[in-house]
């Protein structure tokens, strides 16, 4: 099994007809995702290469029962198409559009806490969901990974390719792979997934990829100890970023002494996880917990 | 977005909060103007984007015009730790009974909105946490409903406030819960919070951070922070919509991915070597964004050589590719590069170098290769 998506996922997008939008659904069709609608009210009625637009979320999910919802609208817009697919019954929605307000994404986290808790948020501002050979949903290039055992989750989308193609190196492939975005209110934390990938019967190592800000890392640090009997083995990136600075991500900032990457890694390691120093360290690491892949 | 002392009471007092009158000028001149306007004695104050201004000699007390003067000239063009102070705020001196202490900020492990609040005020609040954590209210706010009068009594009162002001703190809470949800603050804080000798609460100092995802909303806000201190390829930067921030070393760094540019900044430190600058290129840049990419790293003058590391998802390598040829056609740098292009279109993306057959640039087959490469490369220049 992988986890989140997979050949059951049906897909439908918000933003459907913008240029990225497009793209990217149409890039998931052809690897296989099972895409069945997507949303723009002044186009409804209307198609994307057979991809039926239709008005709103809960018209998508009658007409066609759509599972998983991709939000690639703009950022003043996509908090609000989020919460209208979970109002809609849509229990997985991947947000990939980057820049939303955080107060935005702290409401919206919080309704759907509240109102529609078994509605699970991944994103905003993340790369979404790969798992291989099954289903892709968002944009991550999907030929640069196969099946395989290794589970990945990370806070940055290219960082992702770039252990995930140091692991491909050494021949392991992946049961998923998650971002869960750069921004400081996630709808998934490192916690959310690794619990995910603890339970997933084709996950046999888990590779966390966490960056500056925030204190997720250290958060599935002491998850990790108590409840993961799996290896893990972490990447943080940051180190050598100045106090105050925001490093690209709204979430990748070190605030005082909150949030930089040594007390990261000494929270991992000092709950028995091992931090590569390097993204190929890290993939080194995974060769050593679990032995070079069949 | 920080925002400087000033402007953030007037965000403040927008919402209710008491703060002096007060005014902010840029020249000695205007500044003995505004004191004598407000009304001795006024205090002076520096405003740069820097904790410690008191110790600096950044906050002074003047009792009349000499005095007024005197200090504006010895505080305007102050560098306090690197910022140098271009605008003073002149207000009426407070009487000062007690100094207590509020702010508003996203917790971002509980995802709520948290009020802090603490009868020692006035000096640093981690100071307090570390210290004396009993005497630090700590209250999460459930966004859907807001901070209430209720919640704000409470906090006021289980915070051990003066029981005649209870009611007071209580509304400065509410109107700073306030500030922070409608002006799309990170965080709003208030230290000292004063209460006068006639039992009046008031903001004596603001910090407050706007967030940036949420400008397109507050057109108002536009012009504020620290516009004269900022760096101006961060600026240049910004308008470009490229993600920059300048560090102190010789080696410029571009990449896509705010993710990979920090690792890349990492490993290239791991290597002995110190990155120039923090450069995220975005995804699905072209040529164009590129070429104007390299040009900013360049217009820092320590860079002794630069690092492309890449990881073509969406980003296409073989428009990296073509941005640098026409950057070196159009600036021709003297500085050696070093390239790493892997992803989207890379084995394009490496014909288009080899062809161009550009001087001074090194292709390398991995990041920490690159890394290592471009460090030796750096020492040498």
């Amino acid at each position: 099994m992988s986890i989140l998506i997979d050949k059951d996922t049906r897909l439908a997008v918000a933003g459907i007809t913008g240029r990225e939008g497009s793209f990217h659904t149409l890039n998931n069709r052809a690897y296989g995702t099972n895409v069945v609608g997507g949303i723009n009210p002044k186009k409804a009625g209307t198609d994307v290469e057979g991809i039926p637009v239709f008005a709103d979320w809960a018209t998508t999910v009658e007409e066609t029962q759509a599972n998983t919802a991709m939000i690639f609208v703009p950022p003043p817009f996509a908090a609000q198409s989020a919460l209208e697919a979970a109002e809609a019954g849509v229990e997985l929605v991947v947000i990939i559009t980057e820049g939303i307000p955080a107060h935005d994404e702290l409401k919206l986290y919080n309704r759907v806490q509240a109102d529609f808790p078994n509605t699970r948020i991944i994103g905003p501002n993340c790369p979404g969901i790969l798992s291989p050979d099954k289903a892709n949903v968002g944009i991550i290039p999907a030929s640069f990974f196969k099946e395989g055992n290794v589970g990945v989750v990370s806070r940055s989308g290219t960082l992702t390719y770039q252990i995930g193609n140091e692991l491909a190196q050494k021949g392991f492939g992946n049961s998923s792979i998650v971002g869960i975005g750069g921004d400081p209110v996630p709808g998934s934390s490192f916690v959310d997934i690794i619990s995910l990938f603890e339970q997933d019967d084709q996950t046999e190592l888990i590779v966390m990829a966490g960056e500056i800000g925030g204190s997720a890392e250290e958060e599935a640090a002491h998850y990790i100890a108590e409840f993961v009997s799996k290896p893990v083995v972490a990447y943080i990136a940051g180190f050598t970023a100045p106090e105050g600075k925001q490093m690209g991500h709204a979430g990748a900032i070190v605030s005082g002494s909150a949030g930089t990457a040594k007390a990261k890694a000494e929270a991992l390691e000092a709950n028995g996880v091992r931090v590569g120093h390097t993204p190929t360290q890290t993939a080194e690491i995974a060769m050593e917990l679990i032995g070079a892949p069949a | 977005m920080d925002l400087l002392e000033y402007q953030g009471k007037q965000l403040f007092a927008k919402h209710g909060l008491v703060v002096s009158d007060g005014k902010a000028v840029t020249t000695v001149d205007d500044a003995v103007a505004a004191a004598n306007e407000i009304g001795y004695p006024v205090v002076v104050k520096a405003q740069v984007l820097i904790g410690g201004r008191g110790k600096a000699g950044g906050v002074k007390l003047a009792a009349n015009e000499q005095e007024a003067r005197e200090h504006a000239t010895n505080i305007l063009g102050l560098d306090i730790k690197g910022h140098v102070t271009r605008t003073v705020w002149i207000e009426h001196a407070s009487d000062i009974d007690t100094e207590y202490y509020a702010s508003v900020l996203l917790d971002r492990s509980e995802k709520r909105p948290l009020v802090m609040f603490s009868v020692e005020g006035g000096i640093d609040i981690e100071e307090v946490a570390e210290n004396t954590p009993e005497k630090l209210i700590k209250h999460h706010v459930d966004p859907l409903v807001g901070l209430t009068k209720e919640e704000a009594v409470r906090i006021a009162t289980d915070g051990r406030a003066d029981a005649d002001v209870i009611d007071g703190v209580a509304d400065a809470l509410v109107a700073l819960y306030e500030v922070w949800i409608e002006e799309d603050a990170t965080l709003a804080e208030i230290n000292p919070l004063i209460i006068t000798p006639d039992r009046e609460v008031k903001a004596l100092d603001a910090k407050v951070s706007l967030d940036g995802n949420a400008a397109f909303r507050h057109p108002e806000h536009e012009g504020l922070g620290d516009q004269e201190n900022a760096d101006p390829i961060e600026v240049k930067a910004k308008e470009q919509d490229v993600v920059y921030v300048k560090l102190d070393g010789n080696i410029g760094i571009l990449g896509n991915g705010a993710g990979l540019v920090m690792s890349t900044l990492d490993v290239v430190a791991q290597h002995g070597g110190e990155p120039a600058n923090f450069l995220d290129a975005g995804g699905g840049s072209d040529a164009a964004k590129v070429k104007q990419a390299v040009e900013l790293i360049l217009s820092n003058e320590s860079v002794d050589a630069v690092l492309f590391n890449i990881f073509g998802g969406i980003t296409r390598c073989d428009e990296v590719a073509n941005g640098l040829v026409a950057a070196f056609e159009d600036l021709k740098p003297e500085v050696p590069f070093v390239v790493r292009l892997d992803g989207t279109n890379d084995v394009q993306g490496r014909e288009i170098l080899e062809a161009a057959a550009l001087p001074n640039v090194y292709a390398a087959k991995t990041m920490d290769g690159a890394a290592e490469q471009v460090v030796a490369l750096a020492k040498e220049n």
